[in-house]
């Protein structure tokens, strides 16, 4: 066990004492944001499923149908239709705070460009690719959730390792530290204590031999 | 306001930009890397990026974890899921919490 570098006095024991409760309130705080974080991030990481089986299964789709009209229509054509997009996304960020962890929350303005569904000539292109347009569209609150749910995920498990490791630090390093050295001074004290009492009892003993 | 964008090979990605999700594609490290460089200094918000493109630049995407914003998303391409998303989360979660978190509803929402 270690013992700190200190000053033997009872001063010094004082402070130490001080700092020991001090380490062990900041202890018990940090445990509990620890606590509270990790049953935020079971409950993410539980969204982030449920979340991502939905998108791999709706996109799967998209792709399908893009697939299609990509067949049908030709490469030219395609890209021209789709120049000017039928949405525009734009995203407010704004935080929200979990135990003091900034995660972002995201609002988003989707705007119609236009009041009529579809912006591309209807000569060229055909059914499939409106369908394909349609099942992107039903995509993107699902995609915007999941990088919400993404980038808290990650904000959170890397507080959790900073936690866990200040938690760590405390309880098996600092308190520890705190409480040998306390006892060592404790203990130091008491023997200095002692020898003096027992050299006066001497120092008597040899006064009175003196004086008789 | 931040902008969305979507970084992949241009069969997958094309269709995002009908949803007003700006398209930009890549094929190699290289050019993934430029663009997300740039993307970061455009004020995009959200880069999704493609499974296969991530796991050629994952460690310049492990760089951007601590970063606020932009958030880089991966999604499956047109040829299937990696699953790339579920592992990589699954990863972060172990790694705080030390456990895996053993999904109790994953048969009820596989239906």
């Amino acid at each position: 066990m270690a013992i700190l570098n200190v000053n033997l006095t009872r001063v010094e024991s004082m402070n130490l004492k001080k700092s020991l409760q001090t380490a062990k309130r900041g202890h018990k705080l940090l445990k509990d944001k620890l606590d509270e974080l990790i049953k935020k991030l079971i409950q993410l990481v539980q969204e982030n499923h449920v979340l991502r089986i939905k998108l791999d299964k709706m996109l799967a789709n998209a792709y399908q149908n893009f697939m299609l009209a990509e067949a049908v229509i030709s490469e030219e054509y395609l890209a021209e239709s789709l120049i000017i997009p039928k949405k525009s996304i734009g995203i407010d960020i704004s935080e929200k705070s979990i135990m003091s962890v900034k995660i972002p929350k995201y609002n988003f303005n989707i705007s119609d460009n236009n009041d009529n569904s579809a912006i591309y000539g209807f000569a060229y292109t055909t059914s499939e690719l409106d369908m394909a347009i349609d099942k992107f569209s039903d995509l993107t609150e699902i995609l915007l959730r999941l990088a919400e749910n993404e980038k808290s995920i990650d904000l959170i498990a890397q507080e959790i390792e900073k936690t866990r490791r200040r938690v760590n630090a405390l309880e098996n390093v600092m308190i520890p530290n705190y409480i040998d050295t306390i006892k060592y001074i404790g203990m130091k004290l008491a023997e200095n204590e002692r020898s003096n009492t027992s050299r006066l009892m001497k120092v008597k003993e040899m006064i009175t031999k003196k004086n008789q | 306001m931040y902008k969305v964008a979507v970084i992949g090979d241009k069969e997958s990605i094309l269709g995002f930009s009908a949803i007003g999700i700006d398209i930009f594609p890549a094929y190699n490290e290289q050019e993934a890397k430029q663009i997300i460089h740039d993307l970061e200094a455009q004020n995009y918000g959200i880069i999704y990026i493609t499974e296969k493109l991530s796991l050629l630049i994952n460690d310049e995407i492990e760089k951007y974890r601590a970063k606020y914003i932009p958030a880089i998303i991966t999604i499956p391409g047109n040829s299937g899921s990696l699953n790339i998303g579920t592992n990589k989360v699954k990863e972060y979660a172990r790694k705080a919490i030390g456990v895996d978190i053993v999904f109790k509803d994953e048969n009820e929402t596989m239906e």
